[in-house]
């Protein structure tokens, strides 16, 4: 499977280096290291969801429970969570550091992913969600931690958009 | 059986329990017996009250944690007895009020009114313990147990369609908010 071992060792590594001690996570095919990586680190929570939405609440929950935590999905489980995002944690002020897979953008094959990969950008502009991309290596670290950093100081979601650059390799 | 007198019939024990509850009537009610700082409403977000009860009792396994869900939220977020169910914490105790409608919006029939059976889709999800009480008596007696054991529950608690006269409080969100959290962090602290 193409998907960047290397890339998702790297954007792994930068999230423990943020202190995030759980996960919460539905299975894409871009995301798969990333989810094997944390179901086999002890020190992780992994929760596997049944829709995406589940991981607004849990993530309000670790936060009040003082443990930092992300949410990994694919950019439909993005559009899954936009009630939790908008009535939980924008009107409660609660930080969210959300991974979303930029699926159904250029050069996307897989028919079924492009409408989303149209709306995804407008839907974060129109929510006032901070976004950036995660599209190289020499810079996701960097970024991740930026995130983390602005989610927690403006207690709201931030997201970064995984990008085919840095998570596919042809 | 009223859901406020379930509340009441429990408030002692909720003094040492992390609270999360739904929105609307609930949380009002709990309101009305008396704000504490480790009791939390979220009002709005329909569905998620199980699912941040369970990301706060993975982080805090030692914690008691309690959720009071309703049918219409719970209804919305159905998958969410399945995550719970997987990860079972032991410390994690869901009490679903099963008024059989969405009460705070003008008490339209819900599912469960037409026979959609909320202990059955616990116990099939996995939930390790389930019951169903229908008097105040057994729902005490019910809760109790099962916040003083070890085993993730969940109680569906069939009550009557009928709700406090207002709905909004003088507590802001926000405040809510960071009080819970504040309280959660001067437990580590003890």
């Amino acid at each position: 499977m193409p998907v960047s071992l290397t890339n998702s060792k790297l954007i792994y590594d930068a999230l423990k280096e943020c202190d995030i001690r759980l996960l919460s996570a539905l299975p894409e095919t871009w995301l798969v290291h990333l989810i094997r990586m944390t179901d086999e680190d002890p020190e992780m929570i992994l929760l596997r969801l049944a829709k995406e939405e589940e991981g607004v609440g849990i993530s309000a929950g670790a936060h009040f429970a003082g443990v930092k935590s992300a949410m990994l999905m694919q950019n439909h489980g993005f559009l899954a969570s936009i009630n939790g995002i908008v009535s939980f944690a924008h009107l409660y002020k609660i930080p969210l550091l959300m991974l979303i897979s930029y699926r159904g953008s250029f050069g996307e094959r897989d028919p079924w992913q492009t409408q989303g990969g149209n709306v995804t950008e407008p839907l974060l502009r129109a929510l006032g969600i901070p976004y950036s991309f995660l599209d190289k290596a020499e810079s996701a670290k960097t970024r991740i931690r930026q995130a983390q950093t602005l989610a927690e100081s403006s207690l709201q979601p931030v997201a970064l958009l995984l990008m085919r650059e840095l998570m596919w390799e042809e | 059986m009223l859901r406020v007198e379930c509340l009441k019939s429990i408030y002692s024990e909720l003094e040492s329990c992390l609270v999360v509850t739904i929105m609307g009537a609930a949380a009002a009610e709990l309101q009305s017996l008396g704000h504490r700082p480790n009791f939390f409403y979220l009002q709005h977000a329909m569905g998620l009250a199980s699912s941040t009860g369970l990301g706060l009792a993975l982080c805090l396994p030692e914690q008691r944690v309690i959720v009071i869900d309703g049918d219409g939220s719970l209804l919305m977020n159905l998958g969410s007895l399945s995550t719970m169910a997987r990860y079972r914490p032991k410390k994690l105790v869901h009490v679903v009020f099963d008024n059989e409608s969405l009460l705070s919006v003008g008490g339209f029939p819900t599912a469960t009114s037409a026979g959609a059976d909320l202990e059955g889709i616990a116990r099939a999800s996995g939930i390790p313990q389930v019951a169903t009480v229908h008097s105040v008596e057994n729902f005490k007696a019910t809760v109790t147990n099962a916040l003083h054991g070890r085993e993730l529950t969940t109680i569906i608690a069939k009550v009557e369609a009928k709700g406090p006269a207002a709905y909004v409080t003088d507590l802001s969100l926000v405040e809510n908010r960071f009080q819970f959290r504040r309280h959660i962090q001067s437990l580590k602290d003890r």
